[in-house]
């Protein structure tokens, strides 16, 4: 046990929760500004998988990190497009074409690995490129603070810098204040004359963009490959976060921070003799439980309420 | 300029996609700075009217003239830029979002990327200040009372240019301060050169507050007239097309033991606030116990208690000297309880199953429907739907179309053959005749007498006072969530009786109100 303690009490622990929270943060605020305009995209999943995909392939065949950057994000959006269209033109149910997506996502990123690298596991055997790493000067330099907030792939920083950026379009921008109002009551927002499916539009392909760095990450940062599966449900952990906080940037940071504890929790179990399977099951229980207890708790405060 | 023609819709027909012809001809003129009534009875055209002139409908003939001229409204983005505002029954208002917020939505002022907030606070409480329509701005939505929100849509509609404003019966959710303050602040506006559409049947309130009215029945425009011309039975004439004073046959009523008694009821709303408080009464067999009231004073919440589709919080409900707290909505009803909702197309029916599906659909565990509760007898079913349509004249093509494609009239009579097939003791009618035509309201009304004289107990709800006191034995007024005035006998009274406890304007002693519970 104390083995554990120390370790969780450790900089390097604080160091690699922030690492892990990246690729559920990102798709998190993604998700978390698809509720707010009234979307539920459940395809968060899948388009990570896509774009993690995707950006390894621009790289290694564009030959640079714009490259794989380039066709990752451009891979996100065109997926958001394809889901906007589908659920907002089409009129079709948003959890089956999110679905959709998560299930054509599994199957198409293995097909297209074999076909280009003729293996179905990895994408090992091509060179594709990662996002760097950033120290931060001066900040690097502090004892403990340093080590904990420098020297993390950029796109960690990208994913902080996102939350407020997230918060400033949300509360400060005129475009915040359209989504906010389409999602809580479409008919009042258009009897104003604001276009509600344009506004869903736009929240999509938002989300999509974010959801495709966090995609990213996972193959150009927090690995340097591609492997199947590799996200691995952190687009579901991520919708579970939108929602436990409540699609609000700081409740979405601060639950994200909460799965991604789990996360890397399990990462520190592995040195005790666990079954590995156990561990890996940890975050998801994890994800399960928390949504348990903030449900509980919101139905205790909705009592509450009723009984005074 | 005052006086002269801003509005002019001439020879509107609307026939909706279904068929229905929801107005036939009408014609309908208003002119600058004036406050103008539109009446009609429920159903008369009004609301499709105005649509039309907000853009949310497109007339199927007929033009529509602004400052004399001729314009097709596309869209309500298009009424607003013609400065049409348009305040609707149910508020067009984001609740978690604030005053100034939901006021600069669609037009916000900007500063560069962001809102400019300090720019938006002005412009709100400039307007405000103005026209003296005072509502606290950084409050949400959701905090304010329901005065407030209608003061919010109106300054929305100012803020967004309008100068011909439509108010959708806006006095129905307001009590009688509130619409005091909201005929004072209409005024204002008048005076200061805004035209005022004021849509309501409600025919005091016509008189104190408008200039001109037109009445339309069925489709088509009946007249217009100053409003100093006419007096209210003449407009209520025209309005109804007969004298209204709707007389029904009705034998003394023979009283028998209590079927309904609840004591010190007190139900809640989600966010914690009485919608009843501590009420209590007995209705008896053999009667017609009415409920009168302004509309969201608690009528539509004692309902859902006793037909256990809402759970109470406090005092106790007992039917037929069962108490029904715990007991499951089918436990309910077979206790001969049956229910005609207030909202038939959300609750009354299921829209897309078919006229027999729906008359049978309280009974699909009866053995005569489902033989040993697992298939269907289609045939018994299908003789079921076809005694039904007979029974209660239901008019249709074919006992298998879709229940929605039926009119108001029709459907509701499949709702009473559901819910009157059952040979019902205790029946809890509310609304029973909203939005039905003449005739089958008459045909419903009847119904409702016959049960009356077989015994069994009525509780109607109803906000046609008229129908009310043609049908009721005994009466409550509820107002505030509270019992108002109780009168035990009906044929005594007018309703400008009632009508002044249903405002609020005066409230009987708690010995007259106890009355009640004996």
């Amino acid at each position: 046990m104390s083995i554990i303690l120390q370790n969780i009490f450790s900089t390097e622990f604080v160091y690699m929760w922030i690492r892990v929270v990246t690729p559920i943060l990102l798709p998190a605020l993604g998700g978390a500004i698809c509720n707010r305009a009234g979307v539920v995209n459940l395809g968060l999943e899948g388009i990570m998988l896509l774009s993690a995909l995707a950006g390894v392939l621009g790289s290694a065949f564009g030959g640079g990190l714009l490259a794989g950057l380039a066709a990752g994000l451009g891979t996100a959006l065109l997926v958001s497009l394809v889901f906007a269209y589908f659920h907002l033109n089409l009129k079709a149910d948003a959890t089956i074409c999110g679905t959709a997506i998560n299930t054509l996502a599994s199957g198409f990123t293995v097909l297209l690995l074999f076909t280009i690298t003729g293996e179905k596991g990895t994408s090992a055997s091509l060179k594709s490129f990662s996002f760097s790493t950033v120290n931060i000067p001066l900040v690097e330099d502090i004892p403990v603070i340093g080590k904990i907030l420098s020297g993390h792939n950029l796109m960690t920083y990208v994913a902080l810098l996102a939350v407020v950026a997230v918060w400033f379009l949300l509360y400060k921008m005129p475009l915040g204040l359209r989504i906010r109002s389409v999602g809580e009551n479409p008919n009042a927002a258009s009897s104003v004359g604001v276009n509600v499916r344009r506004t869903r539009y736009i929240a999509i392909l938002l989300c999509g963009a974010l959801t495709g760095l966090g995609g990213m990450y996972m193959s150009m940062g927090y690995l340097g490959m591609f492997t199947r599966e590799m996200v691995a449900g952190r687009g579901f952990i991520a919708l579970a976060a939108a929602a436990m906080g409540q699609s609000t940037p700081i409740g979405v940071f601060l639950s994200s921070m909460l799965f991604a504890f789990f996360d890397g929790m399990s990462n520190t179990l592995q040195l005790l003799a666990l079954p590995s399977q156990f561990i890996d099951m940890l975050p998801y229980l994890a994800t399960i439980g928390g949504l348990t207890a903030y449900s509980i708790q919101r139905a205790r405060k909705a009592k509450r309420r009723l009984a005074e | 300029m005052p006086g002269t023609e801003i509005l002019r819709m001439e020879h509107i027909r609307k026939v909706y996609s279904n068929g229905v012809v929801a107005n036939s001809d009408i014609t309908f003129a208003v002119n600058h700075g004036e406050i103008h009534a539109l009446s009609g009875e429920n159903g008369a055209g009004k609301t499709t009217l105005m649509k039309m002139l907000f853009g949310e409908e497109q007339p199927t003939r007929g033009d529509i003239y602004i400052n004399g001229e001729k314009t097709v409204i596309a869209s309500p983005t298009a009424a607003i830029r013609m400065g049409i505002g348009m305040v609707h029954q149910h508020f067009m208002l984001v609740p978690s979002l604030t005053v100034i917020e939901n006021m600069i939505l669609g037009m916000e002022p900007r500063k560069g990327l962001i809102i400019d907030q300090k720019l938006a606070e002005r412009q709100v409480a400039e307007i405000s200040e103005k026209y003296n329509l005072i509502v606290p701005p950084h409050a949400k939505v959701q905090d304010l009372t329901v005065g407030q929100k209608q003061k919010v849509e109106i300054l929305k509609a100012l803020l967004h240019g309008a100068k011909i404003m439509i108010l959708d019966e806006p006095t129905a959710v307001l009590t009688p301060q509130e619409t005091r303050e909201l005929f004072h602040e209409l005024k204002i506006l008048r005076d200061s050169g805004y035209t005022i559409i004021f849509i309501s049947h409600k025919l005091n309130e016509v008189r104190e507050l408008c200039d001109r009215i037109t009445i339309i029945r069925r489709g088509q425009t009946m007249g217009v007239y100053d409003v100093k011309d006419v007096d209210e039975e003449e407009i209520s004439h025209l309005m109804v097309g007969r004298d209204v004073a709707l007389h029904l046959e009705k034998k003394p009523a023979h009283q028998g033991e209590a079927a309904i008694e609840v004591e010190g009821l007190t139900v809640r709303n989600i966010i914690g606030q009485k919608k009843l408080d501590g009420i209590s009464f007995r209705a008896m067999r053999g009667e017609v116990f009415g409920v009168a009231g302004v509309e969201g004073n608690g009528q539509t919440e004692l309902v859902e208690a006793l037909s256990r589709n809402m759970d109470f919080h406090g005092g106790s409900i007992r039917i037929l000297g069962k108490d029904i707290s715990g007991m499951s909505i089918r436990q309910l009803r077979a206790q001969k309880v049956s229910h005609i909702p207030e909202d038939r197309m959300t609750t009354g029916i299921a829209g897309a199953l078919s006229i027999t599906e729906n008359a049978m659909a309280d009974k699909s565990y009866n053995p005569e429907f489902c033989g040993k509760g697992t298939l269907l007898r289609k045939k018994n079913i299908k003789a079921y739907g076809q005694k039904m349509v007979e029974r209660y004249h239901i008019f249709c093509k074919d006992l298998d179309v879709a229940i929605s494609s039926l009119s108001g009239g029709n459907i509701q009579k499949v709702v009473l053959a559901r819910e009157l097939s059952s040979d019902p003791e205790v029946i809890i009618a509310d609304q029973p005749t909203r939005g039905v035509d003449v005739g089958a309201t008459e045909f419903i009304r009847k119904e409702l007498l016959r049960l009356r004289d077989e015994g069994k107990c009525v509780f109607l709800v109803s906000s046609d006072l008229n129908e009310l006191l043609g049908l009721a034995d005994r009466l409550i007024v509820l107002c505030g969530g509270k019992i108002a005035a109780y009168f035990p006998d009906t044929t005594a009274i007018t309703e400008d009786d009632v009508g002044q406890y249903m405002l609020g304007l005066d409230r009987q002693s708690e010995q007259e109100i106890a009355e009640v519970t004996k």
